[in-house]
């Protein structure tokens, strides 16, 4: 099955680049990587920009508007992601809780539509 | 069925990853045993036929869909069977009812099935609902009157939570040790919780039991993971405590008290059967809520009358279950014992302390526990006012009209 792991927590939440932490933060994604890949379940992962990058785009009535934001009302922004293909949840729950930013902020697992069932 | 049915319905869900279609493709295998069994007699493992036509049914039920592109996870099972149509099965074309090991013909995948009902990801309400219907095959209007929800509420819960465990890909097996701890408390819990609804429920419907039913669970957890300490004190604190139940319910609109049940009304057999099965859990040297909460329920059981009860081991057995578990409801119960042990007065005092750790005023048993002393004490005034408090807080006509009687009994 595919999951979307998507990933929520406080831009400001995360080690800074220089801070002491910052080394192994990164390492932990390093190492996610290399499991993810090496367990043969990794199709996609990024991290995105910080949400004031935004953008948001309608169409309404034929006409596009795009516009600045979406601004969340919440300090939890998303963050970035995961699209792996496991076997099942408690699989795909043991990888999330390996995102190291999972540890201050939170992912959410979706699974993905099977157009096939 | 009876027991059966948790067997089929757990070796299907977890063939097919599917509660709904092992429902219907049973249904459908029962259909077939009604036109098959008394043409072909009754085969010689009707589990096991049951299942295996079950399961072709359910290959019956893919092949007829449409695909686009082969299936893959539990659906490329198919091509490695060979099919057979239900009208070979009928004939009597397939011997299914061969010399064919019971266990193979049928794996117990219920263990896998516990675990997938009790799964964190599902709302906690749906733990226990979804239990009951796969596990122990209860049905919707059963499990709602047992839940005192309407059947419209308890049916959704069910079929939201089958949804779930099917598009979330919730697994049908027993978690590896990572999530081991937190997974394995969850489904303890949800048999403990089970077995309260149904001891709690003192106006019962006698249609369900819950405390059978979780005792049953209980069995099939020790059975199929016989190493686990927790397991085994947990049946043992069932069997003990369902074992005074008639003797508590002798009377159907009465509340029997431990104090007044005749205690020959007792089921000597579940208690021997709990003391064993503690005894032998006790030696591992592993003791948890459920192990000592079963030694309390023990020391009741080994005395010969209320009088005779060694309530200075129940103290302090609380007091060592308050270290597992520091709840003010434990110290309520530590409070009890010790105003048996030592005197009314000497369990006011300890109930003084309790409500230092936590308010309790809205709890009822508090008030039942206080107004009793109070009364032993010889304090009526205060112990009247205590039941009138009790009586208001409690949901059981039962219980209200045992309140009263003993509220009356105190000559003022």
């Amino acid at each position: 099955m595919k999951y979307m792991l998507l990933i929520y927590g406080a831009e400001d939440a995360a080690p800074a680049p220089g801070a002491p932490e910052f080394g192994a933060f990164m390492q932990g994604y390093d190492d996610l990587y290399q499991e993810l890949t090496n367990d043969g379940v990794w199709i996609a992962g990024e991290g995105l920009q910080d949400a004031e990058t935004a953008s948001t785009v309608t169409v309404r009535g034929g006409k596009t508007i795009a516009r600045d934001g979406p601004f969340a009302e919440t300090k939890e922004t998303m963050g970035g992601f995961y699209l792996i293909d496991c076997d099942n949840l408690d699989q795909a729950i043991a990888y999330a809780a390996k995102i190291p930013s999972a540890t201050y902020g939170s992912v959410e697992i979706r699974p993905v539509m099977d157009y096939e069932q | 069925m009876g027991n059966h049915q948790g067997r089929l319905i757990a070796a299907l869900s977890a063939q097919f990853r599917d509660i709904d279609l092992a429902e219907d493709v049973l249904q459908d295998a029962l259909a077939a045993a009604l036109i098959s069994w008394p043409k072909k007699g009754v085969p010689h493992d009707p589990k096991g036929w049951l299942y295996q036509t079950a399961k072709r049914k359910a290959i019956d039920r893919y092949r007829r869909r449409t695909t686009r592109r082969e299936k893959s996870g539990a659906l490329a099972y198919q091509t490695h069977l060979n099919i057979m149509t239900d009208d070979d099965i009928i004939n009597g074309e397939i011997d299914i009812n061969g010399e064919i090991d019971a266990e193979q013909n049928l794996p117990d995948e219920r263990l896998g099935l516990i675990f997938a009902c009790c799964h964190p990801a599902l709302p906690t309400l749906a733990h226990t609902a979804l239990t009951l219907k796969t596990v122990c095959g209860l049905s919707t209007p059963q499990i709602a009157a047992a839940f005192l929800v309407s059947e419209t509420t308890m049916a959704q819960r069910i079929v939201r939570a089958k949804n779930k465990i099917k598009k979330a890909g919730i697994p049908f097996v027993v978690p590896d040790t990572v999530l081991w701890t937190e997974r394995w408390k969850s489904v303890l819990g949800v048999v403990y919780l089970i077995f309260n609804a149904g001891y709690s429920s003192l106006d019962q419907d006698k249609d369900v039991d819950l405390c059978t039913e979780a005792i049953r669970l209980g069995r099939i957890l020790v059975k199929l993971l016989p190493g686990e300490a927790e397991a085994a004190g947990l049946l043992a604190l069932m069997l003990l405590t369902h074992a005074r139940r008639p003797a508590r319910l002798a009377s159907p609109d009465i509340y029997i008290s431990l104090e007044e049940q005749n205690r020959n009304l007792w089921d000597k057999g579940k208690i021997s059967e709990g003391q064993n099965l503690l005894l032998k859990t006790l030696t591992k040297g592993r003791p948890d809520v459920y192990q000592i909460q079963a030694a309390i329920s023990a020391v009741h059981c080994q005395a010969a009358s209320f009088i005779d009860t060694d309530w200075q081991e129940i103290t302090v057995l609380y007091e060592r279950l308050y270290a597992y578990e520091p709840t003010p409801i434990v110290l309520l119960n530590a409070s009890v014992a010790l105003s048996f042990a030592q005197g009314p007065a000497a369990g006011l005092a300890s109930l003084e302390l309790v409500t230092q750790g936590g308010n309790l005023d809205k709890y009822q048993p508090y008030h039942a526990a206080r107004a009793d002393m109070l009364r032993r004490d010889g304090q009526y005034s205060k112990a009247k006012k205590s039941y009138g408090t009790a009586i208001a807080l409690s949901g059981s006509k039962v219980e209200q009209e045992y309140l009263a009687v003993k509220m009356a009994s105190m000559k003022l």
